[in-house]
This record gives structure tokens, sequence and C-alpha cells, in this order.
């Protein structure tokens, strides 16, 4: 049992790292504070090779990427993670060979930016409530409905939508299609204003009689709820991912700033309830990083992941929102006020505990891992 | 055209910390990084192949942990990498060093060599002029700009305090490279993947060079120069610092030139 990254992923981990600290750390509080979706960072990643990493390298070293980035903007940790895991992963796991050659190059080049749409107003944890419908009409598909809360949405090209093909059949009458923004009664409605990572696109998808040819079917009919669930495991090791590059984010700059900061005559550095905070955090941190890297690694090695990447979300989330809270606390007054990364960290981690299957959700699969039900 | 980029492995001087108490450095876990004017030295090679198709290797010489230094060079772009290690060519100055690696590049081939101005930790800025004088090639320091010209010629700008010169030079030659020469790029994650899974790095030991190098120029016992002292820098006296705007600044400044009758 070997805990350490070989030379290859250290390697691949300096590169994210220099990236994130150059290109990203720079512009994070604006594109906060402004609501700026980084289009310029989005360029760089394609251009280096980072928005198709699970197909070039492998999905520890995505991971890796999502860390690195979040540590510093999870904005831009959340852009790659929503386009590589909910729809170049997708059409990678259940396209043709058509579906394949025209998407994955045009995704994984940054060319086109992807998005995923399952959620609706009244099916969010209970997605099997589904109201977008899908119905075929000669060499067509044509969509109605609504989709709520998609990330990316309107920075992406490609969006992965579940609708429903058969109401009669429940989850099994769910199908996937792949549409591109410009197809025929596709476009984007409200988008949110949002607590943390506000610099990432939140919008809605209005379908109204969307015409996508027959071929764009993702996967057959009635296999959308595998496929949405299938990648939603992925996800999750994304999402731990982010939540874990937030948390470490948040202790490198609290340590930093215990350094720094005297009070009463001391570095705060100095004071014992700074370190047990720090090294208590740091352990949790730690444990995150191991579930989360071992979940990628069960993915790379064609194992199964659904319980272990439930796992590390559920904990690396939770880990996120504990860590970023007492960092801001250990930061005082000061951590209050925007001049300092550590409110906004606060704020984003939050978010990690509920997209991609709020903490609940990811206690209903690891129990239903575990056959408890 | 076939390049060589000369790679120096130097630790971080932005991370070296000094001792307080006996003013050394804590070369400790302190990160290894590639010299700062050796990576525009690979951009610069990297770009001439992307516009003319160039073979680049990047050559270094070093302890084996070096290796991860032309890794990372391959990761750019690097066509092929060698490491140039061997316990003989240990405790090397610049002469045994560029006597060394003028063997490696003579062995391997060449169009045109780059090297970086000067490396962070040693500040010599001898090694890549020394090789030029190994090889008998012409040579065209502090490079500011690489321009490819017909004949296998190049049009290289080189930096003085105050203005440039534009040289025209003749392959096969060699250039230095200033830190002003470009913005390395970073890896690709392709590139990473391919360092490791399909490229390799490949050592030349004193054996394989012995045609190309005399046993009597390399290492400790075929380096002239001779350490007397090491000592850490002396601070002669606290600064001052000033908060100020640019016009109370100019006449702080003034005032303390006339005080030292400087002025």
């Amino acid at each position: 049992m070997d805990f350490s990254l070989s030379k290859k992923h250290l390697l691949m981990q300096e590169l994210f790292r220099r990236f994130a600290e150059k290109e990203v750390k720079p512009l994070a509080a604006e594109v906060d504070e402004k609501e700026i979706f980084p289009y310029g960072t989005v360029d760089l990643l394609g251009k280096y090779g980072m928005l198709g990493i699970p197909w070039s390298a492998d999905n520890l070293s995505y991971t890796l990427c999502v860390e690195e980035m979040s540590k510093h903007c999870a904005t831009t940790g959340v852009i790659v993670s929503a386009h590589t895991s909910l729809c170049a992963a997708p059409i990678s796991d259940w396209g043709t060979a058509e579906q394949k050659g025209k998407y994955l190059s045009k995704l994984a080049s940054g060319e086109w930016l992807g998005a995923f749409g399952l959620t609706e107003a009244g099916a969010g944890t209970d997605a099997a409530g589904q109201q977008t419908k899908a119905v075929l009409d000669g060499d067509n598909y044509i969509l109605n409905g609504t989709k709520i809360f998609i990330t990316n949405a309107d920075a992406a090209h490609v969006y992965i939508i579940i609708a429903m093909t058969d109401k009669s059949q429940g989850t099994r009458g769910l199908s996937a299609f792949i549409v591109e923004k410009d197809m025929p009664g596709f476009s984007i409605g409200k988008k949110e204003d949002k607590m943390g990572i506000r610099g990432s696109l939140t919008c809605e998808l209005i379908m109204e009689n969307c015409i996508i040819p027959k071929g764009n079917l993702l996967g057959k009919e009635g296999e959308g709820f595998k496929v949405a669930m299938k990648t939603l495991d992925g996800g999750r090791i994304g999402i731990a991912a982010q939540a874990l590059g937030i948390a470490q984010g948040a202790i490198d700059t609290t340590v930093a700033y215990v350094r720094e900061r005297k009070q009463f005559g001391k570095r705060i550095s100095q004071f014992q309830n700074t370190q047990f905070e720090l090294a208590d955090m740091q352990t949790k941190v730690d444990a995150a990083r191991l579930l989360t890297y071992r979940a990628a690694n069960l993915k790379d090695a064609g194992k199964k992941y659904t319980s272990e990447a439930a796992m590390a979300k559920l904990f690396a989330s939770e880990v996120a929102s504990d860590v970023t809270r007492r960092c801001l606390q250990l930061h005082g007054g000061y951590g209050y006020i925007r001049e300092y990364p550590i409110e906004r960290m606060m704020r984003d981690a939050k978010i990690t505990e509920l997209y991609e299957g709020t903490s609940e959700v990811q206690k209903m699969v690891i129990a239903a891992g575990m056959k408890v039900n | 055209m076939k390049i060589i980029v000369c790679v120096k492995q130097v630790p971080d001087t932005n991370e070296v910390r000094l001792d307080p108490k006996t003013g050394t450095l804590i070369r400790e876990g302190v990160p290894s990084i590639i010299n700062p004017d050796d990576l525009c030295g690979i951009e610069a090679a990297l770009r001439l192949k992307d516009e003319y198709g160039c073979h680049v290797t990047a050559v270094s010489m070093g302890p084996p942990q070096t290796d991860v230094a032309l890794r990372e060079a391959l990761a750019m772009g690097c066509d092929e990498a060698y490491l140039v290690s061997d316990r003989a060519f240990g405790g090397a100055d610049t002469w045994a060093t560029s006597s060394t690696l003028a063997g490696a590049i003579k062995k391997l081939g060449y169009d045109l060599i780059i090297t970086g101005r000067q490396a962070i930790d040693g500040d010599t800025a001898q090694v890549g002029p020394q090789i030029a004088e190994h090889l008998g090639i012409p040579q065209v320091t502090y490079a500011q700009d690489i321009e490819k010209t017909e004949g296998n010629a190049l049009i290289v700008q080189r930096q003085y305090e105050d203005r440039y010169q534009k040289i025209k030079i003749k392959c096969p030659a060699l250039v230095t490279a200033l830190s002003s020469l470009n913005k390395p790029r970073y890896m690709s994650v392709a590139g990473v993947v391919s360092a490791y899974d399909t490229k390799e790095v490949k050592t030349l030991t004193f054996e394989d060079l012995k045609e190309f190098v005399k046993e009597e120029n390399i290492g400790l016992k075929g380096s002239p120069t001779k350490v007397k002292k090491s000592f850490p820098k002396q601070v002669k006296a606290q600064g001052v610092k000033h908060e100020v705007d640019e016009d109370d600044a100019v006449e702080i400044i003034v005032k303390k030139l006339k005080e030292h009758f400087v002025i």
C-alpha cells in the first residue's frame, strides 16, 4: 500500500500549482467580487490540456488539478470539474464513436465548454421527478422543459440534458441527450445571484420545442437515469477535490497570517490555541485528501467507486465548511473583511455540501452500499 | 536544425532562508527548480521548434536527482533529454563543467546551443561562453531576442544596459538567454505524461564521453578554481523606509546624496 504520489503525479501537481499560483490566484478576489466568469483562464486551461485530463492522463491527475485551482479560486475549480466530470465524462462513457469524435476533442481542448442539466425546480434530490420531456419526431427529438442551477450555463456550448421519454416507466423512462447551445429552441434563462463561487455561471436552461437530431441521444432511450447517476459518481470526486482545495487553501493563508499577526507581544502562531486549531484542521484535511485520492485511484483502476466517491465528497465538503469557519475565527475581525480571502473561502465552501448531491444524499448512497436499507 | 538547451537545476533562492545565528544558507527543505534564465532558453528553443520544426535536446550535468529538471524540460516540449552524470564529474568548477558539457554536446551533435545567461546559485555567467570556446564556435551572450533567418543563420539582439545590438550569426553557434527573452510556457498535461511514460532521460557517464573530453578537464581534479574562504556578506546598515509620494521622494534622495557628498 503506497500513500505517496508517483514522480509523474508530483510533476503534474507542480504544473497545476504553478499555473494556479500565477494565473488563478491573482484574479480570484475580482472574479468573486464582480462575478466575472474567467474566460481567459478557461482558454489557458484548455491550451495546457487541463480540460480533458482523465483522457490524456488519469483521474488522479484531474483530482490534483481541481484541488490546486480551488486552493486559490473555487470558481475555477468548479468550472473544470463540471466541464470534465459532468459533460465530457458521460460522452466518453456512453457516447457512440461518432459522438465522441464530434465532441470529445473539442471539449478536451477547451474550444467548447461543457455543462450538465438534471436539476429542475421540482426535481432536485428527487431526480426522478423530471418534468422535461423529449418526444421523437422523425429524425429529431423535441425537448420541452426548464432546468435550474446549471453550472457553466451560458459559457458552455455542450449540455448533457436528462429528459423523460416515457413517463410510464418512471426513472427507466428517462433518457440523456447532447444539446448544443445554438440548437433551435434552446435558451439560457435567469442567472442566479449566489453566496459563493460567484464567478461561476449558474443559470436556468429553457427548452421550448427544442429540436435536436436523433443522433444526439446519449446511450439508449431509458438509460438516462443510469447515465445521470454514474455521471454524478464521477462528479463527486471532482467536488471532493474542490472542497479539499478550498480547505487546504484556507489553512495555507491562515498559517501565513498567524505567523505575521501579533497580539499581546507575540505572534499569534505562538499561542497554543492557534497551534491546536491548525493541527486539528490539517489532520482532517489530510484525511479528506486520502479519501479523495482513494476514490480517484479506484476509478483509474476500473473498480467500483460509488460509495468511496460519496464518502470523499461527504467528508471533504464538511471539512471545508468547518475549516474555513475556524480559519476565519483565527483571523479575528480581519477575517470578516474582504481584504483577506478567508471570508470568500468560507462562502465558497458551503456549496460543496449542496451540489452534486447534498451531504444527506451522500449518506443515502453510502448506506445503500452498506446494504442498510 | 538541431538545438541543444543547457539546463541547470538550482535551489529556489526565493525559498532559501538565512540561519539568523550563523548567517549561512539553510538549504534543507529548499525546493529545486530549473534555473530561471535556462527556462527562457528552453522557451526560445521551443519557439524555434514550433515555427521551424527544430529538434530540441535538453542537457544537464548534475547528480541523479537532476532527472526531475530534465523531465520538466521534456514536459514543456523538448524532444530528448540527457543527464550528464558520473561521480567522476563531481566537484566541478565552471571550467570542468563547461569542458564536460562541451564533450557531451559534441557527441550529441548540434546546430545551435542555447544556455541561460547565468545561474541564480553560482552567478558566474561563465559556463555558456566557455562551452562555445571549447567547441570553437561563435557566441552571442545576453540575448533578448532570437530570430531565425536564411542560410542556417540567426539574428540575435544582444542587450546592453542602455542599448542593444542586432547581430547576425551563422550556425553552429551558441547563444546565452536573458530572462527578458520571453515568458516560458508551462508544462502541459500531455507533456508530463509523455515525460514519464514515453520519453526517457538518458544518462551520459564519463565512459560515454571519453572520446570527447579529457580526464584532466573533469571533476574536482580538473577544476582550477580553489575556494579560499566562504562567508556571509555583512549588512552594513539598516535601511530607512519612507512612505511618501514621488515628489517628496526625490527631495529626500537628493538631500541624502548631498549629505553623503555624492552630489
